[in-house]
């Protein structure tokens, strides 16, 4: 295995397009290293991204945010602006892991391992994010629910890494919120996982709304069925029951030690509703 | 196979070592080092016992690549103490009964001093949540959470 850390997204293109055996890309490896040292996966080439200065940054840009693919989850937590605008984004971010954990963890990292029980994932997709991908053939742009295809299997070609991730402008009157199940209360993977993130205008009407929906199936979903349910309404009771049987249905989930299809089914609903009315709230300015 | 060259800072002093591309900074620490504060308890990030700090920032050694501490700064279990003289953790460690074994102690010291560090006056549920990556099969963490807030108390006077 050969290690390099490039200071330039090019170079790390270069290097990852030349390598004829498997090539990995290196973030906060708080995933590739417990997959390495388990010899789950044996690459010839690792390349570490985190000495390239633009995927170390946060900027603001468009009214939005660009989060650099190497940004540890303790990096966008003490980031006060973003936390701010995407209190939802944050604070699944802020759950991976330890603080340990934490200090490392990318939101790329945690994309491309294309795990459906991603915590940072739902969040995002709520939050419309768009991905930056560079390659051998230039640039691209894919919207972060087209990134995982199945459990561990990505939609990159060969050569191509993330170089950041978009946070759109918010609107006002806008609002995120993330929950997760798990069993404990720190250091779990979720059993299901909601990410909400909504508009309302000025008379409080829901005028745009994303919901995602995380480890209930093969990848995480963007549920429209659910997001249907709060749009053109005043996001109240009524509303609130239609979006929570509208993630339960979209649910095709596996059993497991952690919980069953039943289970999952029932608690996709509950933490969809849950979430939109977190983000209904921050939507108000309540929170 | 190629080894390669790291010149970093451990606990402020400027060190060379040769590794492997696929070793981790905690083999190199204890391996090549001499320096086995920092244990291997898991090798998974799920139990703290090889904490470190590199660049400010508390991390699982274990998840970190030898290569990887290139121009960094690296703080250890070995650089808590002044000399002879314990850092107030160590001390108030041995007078709550924070450690039966010992295993998990060096990490839990490394947490706990990144945390003060940061925030001189933490809540109970902040020490409790910030040390959540530590795990101990022996005291039961209460003694270790009270070791922690005592030092910071104390510490808080001493300013
Ligand atoms: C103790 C422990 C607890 C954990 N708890 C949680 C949890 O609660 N919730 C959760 O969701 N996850 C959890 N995880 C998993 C992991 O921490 C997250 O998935 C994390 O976000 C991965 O980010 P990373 O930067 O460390 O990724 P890395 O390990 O560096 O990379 C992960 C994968 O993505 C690829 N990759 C990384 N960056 C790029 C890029 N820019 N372009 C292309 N490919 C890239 C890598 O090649 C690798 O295949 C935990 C892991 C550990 C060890
Ligand atoms: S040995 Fe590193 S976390 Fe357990
Ligand atoms: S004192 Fe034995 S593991 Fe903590």
């Amino acid at each position: 295995m050969r290690y390099e850390a490039p200071d330039t997204t090019e170079a790390a293109v270069q290097l990852l397009a030349a390598e004829t055996g498997l090539a990995r890309v290196l973030a906060g490896g708080t995933d590739l290293l417990v997959q390495l040292r388990s010899g789950m996966v044996d690459p010839d080439l690792v390349v570490d991204i985190k000495r390239i200065e633009v995927m170390r940054q946060i900027s603001e840009e468009d009214g939005g945010f660009r989060i650099g693919a190497a940004v540890s989850s303790a990096e966008l937590g003490e980031h006060a602006a973003l936390s701010a605008a995407w209190p939802g984004v944050v604070e699944a971010a802020e759950l991976i892991g330890s603080t340990q954990i934490q200090g490392r963890c990318t939101m790329v990292g945690n994309l491309c391992n294309a795990s459906p029980a991603a915590d940072s994932v739902p969040a995002m997709v709520a939050a419309a994010a768009m991905v930056t991908l560079v390659g051998p053939d230039g640039r691209r742009e894919l919207p972060a629910e087209a990134v995982a295809e199945a459990p561990g299997k990505t939609s990159l070609q060969k050569g191509e890494l993330v170089e950041s991730v978009f946070l759109p402008k918010r609107p006002p009157r806008s609002g995120d919120a993330y929950l997760r199940f798990i069993p404990r209360t720190e250091m779990d993977i979720a059993v299901v996982g909601a990410g909400v993130s909504l508009t309302l205008d000025e008379q409080g009407t829901c005028q745009t709304a994303r919901v995602s929906l995380g480890a209930v199936a093969p990848r995480v979903l963007l549920v429209e069925d659910s997001a249907n349910c709060l749009i053109g309404t005043k996001v109240g009771a009524a509303a609130l029951e239609a979006l929570a049987a509208a993630a339960s249905a979209a649910c095709s989930p596996i059993d497991d030690k952690r919980g069953t299809v039943e289970f999952r089914i029932k608690v996709a609903g509950v933490l969809a509703r849950r979430a939109a009315e977190k983000a209904l709230e921050r939507a108000k300015g309540t929170a | 196979m190629t080894t390669i060259k790291v010149s970093t800072t451990i606990n402020g002093d400027p060190v060379d070592y040769l590794c492997e591309p696929q070793e981790t900074l905690l083999d190199a620490l204890r391996d090549r080092l001499g320096l086995t504060g920092a244990k291997e308890g898991c090798g998974t990030g799920d139990c703290g016992a090889c904490s470190v700090i590199l660049d400010g920032r508390l991390v699982c050694a274990c998840l970190v690549m030898g290569a990887e501490a290139e121009g960094r700064a690296v703080e250890t279990i070995e650089g808590l103490a002044d000399g002879e003289e314990l850092h107030p953790l160590q001390q108030k460690f041995i007078d709550h009964a924070a450690l039966q074994c010992g295993v998990c102690t060096p990490g839990f010291l490394v947490a706990a001093k990144s945390l003060l560090d940061r925030n001189p006056d933490p809540t109970e549920t902040e020490v409790r949540y910030w040390l959540a990556g530590n795990l101990c099969r022996c005291t039961g963490y209460d003694k270790i959470v009270r070791a922690v807030m005592d030092t910071a108390a104390d510490m808080r006077e001493a300013r």
